[in-house]
């Protein structure tokens, strides 16, 4: 902090209150994200999201399973023939749309965030054991994620969906098991950045046990990183696990996933556009935020590393 | 250069041998080939006949044996659905999904070099902006959702272009579009941090101060440099392209590769998927490699590593 605070660039006034009271690292980053647009935008928009799909219960309108073939495909609230008593209007089956969509919002955010769980659990434990250990080790686990890299994700998850019978707990297991890859490539490389770090020397000559060195040295100090990839994993797996879903080997109906949605909207496109345009829009939201929102915690906590 | 050339060589032919074994392998644990190409309503007489007829008695590691085997001669069986060989219908689909794929790199590639480029040198400007939208939009657009709203806006408000089939170029365009703005943002951010850094190099500033015009120290100087790592992201986004056709074809029913991938998954046509999963998998390898060696004979750095 001192050797940028020396030569400052612009009249920035913070940088001088730096010099007089040094911040503590949480106070720089809230600091940081205070100022940075996108990442407020994300972690708004990922809130709003989150609350609506925990609140679905009491929010939802309708129960989202209640068929009603009396007021099936009734526009949103803006358009012609449109009523408040459906804001976003019916499906095929007159299902109250706006409620399908708040719990839509559960299969997304459970799914996309347990298959990053999974994937970042497997990815980080490969990545820093390959770059703490290097040699044989690490020419075993890099091969590994050249490997992983050479096969088709989509295509291996809608077959193994397909042959195995696709639920909910299958497609976060899918997504799981093949998007750790990225992961390990940051992990690895954040380990090997600090194999040679003063602290970590000491710990050795101290006898800690490797594993210690790993959990109590190592990994704080990459976790920054690994967050990072985490959030553009998460948005990963959302956006195939409505891949899956649009092609019926996700999430099954009548739950409500947004791939779904469109998936059944999609009959309809010629006349009711706005079946698609809902849900879609909704992902495309979603997916943005977390983006934003990793991007955002890449600047805010390496700034160095903005291009 | 040549102990690099093998050692590469060595490596993809690992690589692709690993890659077969696992996905043979992760196929066949997913469940029983027998049943599921029995479909509903099978015998137990039926799915015993097809177990005998596939092979699926075989231990699993004869069964990968002679399947590695006959698929190296170019025998990938036969499939199970369309009842021919699976090797003459990929070989009848390939050609499609190839084309699609190249069309889509180079769409791609004309959206994503002059834009990058733009955003480095103007820095924080409103191209730049606009650069950044463009990446940021294509990284969290659903393809198929933007395959949807292409047809919605050309085929059914404006019908200016087909929604699906492939019989001339007009049935190419929408599908090349999303093909193409998926791979955008990696392309483009490469492109435009590759030349940011090249333009902050000493022989740029000796290029300019040499009075060499600007046009020409950006293209002749700096353009040749920063395009290197592109020419590797757009090797590897290229093998996405195919992996990702999957979703695009069966939406415009392109019948390409991946539409024959979707048709065989749907109807559990075990040799098919197979055969598809190994070959997209070894064009990816191949790609791989033919992008180090480019890159090893582009920078000689990187052959001594």
């Amino acid at each position: 902090m001192n050797a940028t605070s020396n030569m400052p660039s612009a009249p920035d006034f913070t940088r001088d209150l730096e010099i007089v009271a040094p911040l503590t690292p949480r106070q720089i980053f809230l600091r940081r994200a205070r100022r940075h647009r996108g990442f407020l935008f994300g972690a708004g928009v990922i809130l709003v999201i989150a609350a609506l799909a925990l609140l679905a219960p009491l929010l939802a309108p309708h129960d989202p399973y209640a068929q009603n073939l009396i007021s099936r495909l009734q526009p949103p609230v803006w358009m012609d023939r449109g009523a408040w008593d459906h804001p976003l209007g019916t499906d095929q089956l007159g299902r109250d749309y706006l409620s399908r969509l708040f719990y839509g919002a559960q299969f997304s955010l459970l799914i996309g965030f347990t298959a990053m769980v999974i994937s970042g659990f497997i990815g980080t434990s490969l990545g820093v054991v390959a770059g703490y250990f290097g040699g044989r080790v690490d020419l075993i686990i890099t091969f590994l994620i050249t490997a992983r890299l050479s096969m088709p994700i989509v295509l291996i998850a809608l077959a193994v969906a397909a042959l195995l019978g696709s639920s909910l707990t299958i497609v976060i297991l899918i997504l799981g098991l093949l998007l750790w890859d990225r992961f390990a490539v940051v992990a690895r490389s954040k380990t090997m950045q600090l194999r040679d770090a003063d602290y970590l020397m000491s710990a050795k000559a101290l006898g800690m046990p490797r594993w210690r060195i790993i959990l109590t040295e190592i990994l704080p100090n990459i976790m920054d990183a690994v967050i990072v990839v985490a959030t553009l994993e998460m948005a990963h797996a959302i956006l195939l696990e409505a891949a899956l879903s649009f092609l019926g080997l996700g999430v099954q109906p009548p739950l409500p996933s947004w791939g779904l949605m469109i998936a059944e909207g999609k009959d309809f496109l010629l006349f009711e556009p706005w079946l698609i345009m809902i849900p879609g829009a909704a992902l495309l939201l979603l997916v943005l935020a977390i983006n934003l929102l990793g991007d955002g915690l890449r600047d805010i906590s390496s700034p160095e590393a903005r291009s | 250069m040549t102990v690099f050339f093998f050692k590469r060589l060595g490596l993809a032919f690992l690589v692709a041998l690993f890659v077969s074994v696992l996905s043979f392998f992760m196929l066949r644990a997913a469940g029983d080939p027998a049943i599921a190409m029995a479909g509903e309503g099978a015998t137990a007489a039926d799915i015993e006949f097809i177990r005998e007829q596939f092979g699926f008695n075989r231990p699993l590691l004869m069964q990968y044996l002679s399947w590695l085997g006959n698929a190296l001669t170019g025998d990938f069986g036969e499939s199970s659905y369309f009842a021919k060989p699976v090797s003459q219908l990929i070989s009848e689909r390939l050609p499609i999904t190839l084309g699609l794929g190249v069309s889509a790199l180079i769409f791609s590639i004309l959206l994503a070099v002059p834009l990058g480029m733009l955003a480095a040198v103007n820095p924080n400007s409103l191209i730049d902006r606009i650069a950044l939208s463009v990446s940021v939009l294509g990284q969290a657009m659903p393809n198929f959702w933007f395959a949807l709203m292409l047809i919605v806006i050309f085929s059914v408000w404006y019908p200016v272009l087909p929604a699906s089939g492939n019989a001339e170029w007009r049935h190419f365009v929408m599908p090349t579009i999303v093909l193409g703005y998926y791979a955008t943002p990696a392309i483009m951010r490469l492109t435009r941090s590759g030349m940011l850094e090249v333009l902050n190099a000493d022989y740029i500033r000796t290029a300019h101060a040499k009075g060499i015009p600007a046009s020409r120290v950006l293209i002749k100087h700096a353009m040749r440099n920063a395009i290197l790592p592109v020419v590797s992201i757009a090797s590897v986004q290229f093998g996405y392209m195919l992996g990702g056709s999957i979703i695009i074809e069966s939406i415009f029913a392109l019948h390409g590769i991946g539409q024959l991938a979707w048709e065989s998954i749907s109807r559990a046509d075990l040799p098919t998927v197979q055969a598809i999963v190994l070959i997209l998998s070894l064009i990816y390898v191949g790609l791989n490699f033919v992008a180090d060696l480019v890159n090893a004979w582009l920078d000689p750095r990187i052959r001594i590593a």
